[in-house]
């Protein structure tokens, strides 16, 4: 009997320890299938375009000839619209986050507004340039600019930061806001020094998966009119006159990584086909540099939120 | 307290950061301001405005930007008077004339190069030596969808072989182009053929096929010359012509080359000098030969030159053809006076 029972209870746990295999099999393959592939294109990346990227490529305006081209205007406009997309989105969509999460009274309108949030999330892109062009270029004259490129960009990931902020501040445990109004802080004062503080690393996860998803971007800019030749720089934001920063530059044309590399990819020339992957590489680069500026930041925070 | 230091210090960072990055783009060039010669529209068009605006920025001084909004996108905003140039593959169509004449832009329509479209196939294949313009009919006529399925129906010596099609998506100044020449119809096409916006899909495809047959614009054949073979076309005196740089810009290849187009906003180029520099410079025969054949297209005929600089002069506005692609107009009669004032009335309401 009690033999019978341990054979039992062994034949169960080997067939559940069977299970655990096949299923660690299968998702270690799913994994390395996917792994494959990203492999294989960026290593196909860097086959055709490694060699390319050295400091003439980085310094260079576009051209007709494809070893003297270069991304400077490319990379420098990239940079500066995801600066105004951050100082935009960043900003408004943790308010908004912590608003709808913290201080809005749970009735339709506000159920309303989440359906809606979350929905924008899914909207492609070209709708979002399409706005832009309608209610910012033409609607409001602003022009294709530096600032109405940051805005549509903005406007694009501000879902998703949104939907980043409210899962961070829901997870931050509710002992720590009722520990503090029990003290006597009032409702500003919990959110700003505990619940936002420990909810820090999420919202910053949101905005670098945000801000990612924009880097790449094409369709939105190109429908708005941002160019694709361009040989000169947006004026300089410092300057060594009084009051030493202008924002010229917002109101300067552009182009971006993405419109560069599709450019090229398409022209004839072999030599564009290179330049186009080089600017793919690099590409890369930059969202990896910022993932890794934001990984720096979270490590950072957490252990400040320790001690 | 603490906490809220470090996040600010932690804003502080990131603004920093942000700073420097755009602050060492911007130290590079100080751009000093003023004119800027403003130029959009088609992609076929791309090339020769991005050679041209290098070469006059370098020279002159003067900015030039250029942008990829395709030949409709760039019309839009041409009539809206944003842009001084506006690129084209096929000439402006009505509604944007219409569009044009609401809002008061007056144009110029200046050829700035030619362009020849090749008919590829495969290296491989050597039973196809020449193709008339019926025969091509034959492969891309609308009614052929699904029934043109073998070479052995575009001429009956040809092999059974299945041919598979590559051609212009239907966004392209090349598909309408092409359809109006072969097929007679603007847009007429048969759909079951592989489309696409992007020529380099079409050079892998007929590259990779050996019964494969494509179209596309002459600088893809002349960059891709082991990978595909340009079909000579019979033509009606019934020699066989190659497409090449001499051919389209003699005219013997017909009628499959066509000229590219600069429309010039008038009331810019009467206001704004950089804008006349820039056209003199475009249209000087020593360096729009050089430039036009470098990223290659087909520069204008020599004579072609001083008679569009003639036409800007005199600021002769309006289009020769009256909203719609005409087969097989030379240069020289689209500069002309006589076919202007035929067809200027119809524009200029």
């Amino acid at each position: 009997m009690a033999d019978a029972l341990h054979t039992s209870e062994a034949r169960i746990v080997a067939a559940s320890r069977v299970q655990d295999m096949v299923f660690a099999v299968l998702g270690i393959t799913v994994l390395l299938m996917a792994m494959a592939v990203l492999a294989t294109l960026v290593a196909d990346l860097m086959s055709d375009g490694l060699a390319r990227i050295d400091q003439q490529f980085l310094t260079s305006f576009p051209s007709r000839r494809p070893e003297s081209a270069g991304i400077l205007s490319a990379w420098v406009g990239t940079t500066l619209i995801m600066l105004v997309t951050a100082f935009l989105a960043i900003p408004l969509g943790v308010g908004a986050g912590i608003y709808l999460e913290e201080y809005a009274p749970k009735h339709w309108m506000t159920d309303v507004i989440e359906i809606n949030v979350s929905n924008l999330a899914g909207v492609p892109s070209i709708i979002y340039g399409l706005l832009a062009l309608g209610f910012f270029v033409y609607g409001l004259g602003m022009g294709q600019t530096i600032l109405v490129g940051g805005m549509v960009l903005a406007l694009l990931i501000l879902p998703i930061v949104i939907v980043a902020t409210r899962e961070a501040v829901r997870s931050v445990p509710s002992g720590l806001r009722e520990s503090a109004y029990g003290v006597g802080c009032n409702r500003w004062q919990v959110v700003w020094r505990y619940v936002l503080p420990a909810a820090r690393p999420g919202i910053l996860t949101g905005a670098i998966v945000g801000l990612s998803r924009a880097i790449g971007e094409t369709a939105p800019i190109i429908t708005i009119g941002a160019l694709t030749f361009i040989a000169f720089l947006p004026p300089s934001p410092i300057q060594a006159t009084a009051p030493f920063v202008n924002f010229d530059w917002l109101n300067s044309p552009f182009t971006v990584m993405p419109i560069q590399m599709f450019n090229w990819i398409s022209r004839p020339q072999a030599g564009f086909h290179v330049n186009a992957a080089a600017t793919g590489l690099l590409l890369l680069l930059m969202t990896l540099v910022m993932n890794g500026f934001a990984i720096f930041l979270r490590y950072h925070l957490r252990r400040s939120l320790r001690s | 307290m603490k906490k809220i230091i470090l996040c600010g210090a932690a804003a502080l960072a990131l603004t920093a950061c942000g700073k420097t990055a755009d602050k060492s783009g911007g130290e590079v060039k100080a751009p000093a301001g003023g004119a800027v010669v403003q130029i959009d529209g088609s992609s076929t068009v791309f090339p020769i405005s991005e050679a041209l605006g290098e070469e006059f920025q370098k020279s002159s001084g003067t900015r030039v930007t250029v942008g990829l909004s395709g030949t409709g996108g760039g019309f839009k905003k041409f009539c809206r008077g944003e842009t001084d140039i506006s690129g084209a593959s096929r000439p402006i169509k009505k509604e944007e004339i219409e569009l044009c004449a609401q809002s008061g832009v007056e144009y110029i329509e200046l050829p700035v190069a030619l362009d020849a479209l090749a008919v590829i196939v495969n290296p491989t294949n050597s039973f196809v030596d020449c193709l008339t313009v019926d025969e091509l009919k034959a492969l891309w006529a609308p009614e052929s969808q699904g029934k043109v399925k073998t070479w052995k129906q575009v001429r009956g010596n040809f092999p059974a072989e299945p041919v598979r099609l590559f051609g212009a998506g239907t966004d392209s100044g090349t598909f309408d182009y092409f359809t109006k020449a072969i097929n007679g119809e603007e847009g007429a096409s048969r759909g079951d053929y592989t489309a696409t916006e992007d020529d380099n899909v079409t050079i892998t495809g007929v590259s990779g096929d050996k019964d494969a047959l494509g179209y596309l614009g002459l600088a893809y054949v002349t960059e891709n010359a082991g990978k595909v073979k340009a079909i000579p076309i019979r033509q009606k005196d019934g020699k066989c012509i190659v497409p090449s740089v001499g051919t389209a810009r003699d005219a013997s290849y017909q009628p499959l080359s066509r000229p590219l187009f600069y429309y010039v906003n008038k009331k810019h180029a009467d206001e704004r000098p950089h804008l006349r520099e820039f056209i003199k410079f475009a249209f000087s025969p020593a360096e729009s030969e050089k430039l036009v054949g470098e990223v290659g297209y087909v520069p204008l005929p020599a004579q072609a030159y001083s008679l569009a600089l003639a036409k800007f002069d005199a600021r002769r506005t309006g289009t020769y053809f009256g909203g719609g692609s005409k087969i097989g107009v030379t240069v020289e009669e689209l500069l002309s006076d006589a076919g202007e004032g035929a067809a200027a009335a119809p524009s200029q309401k």
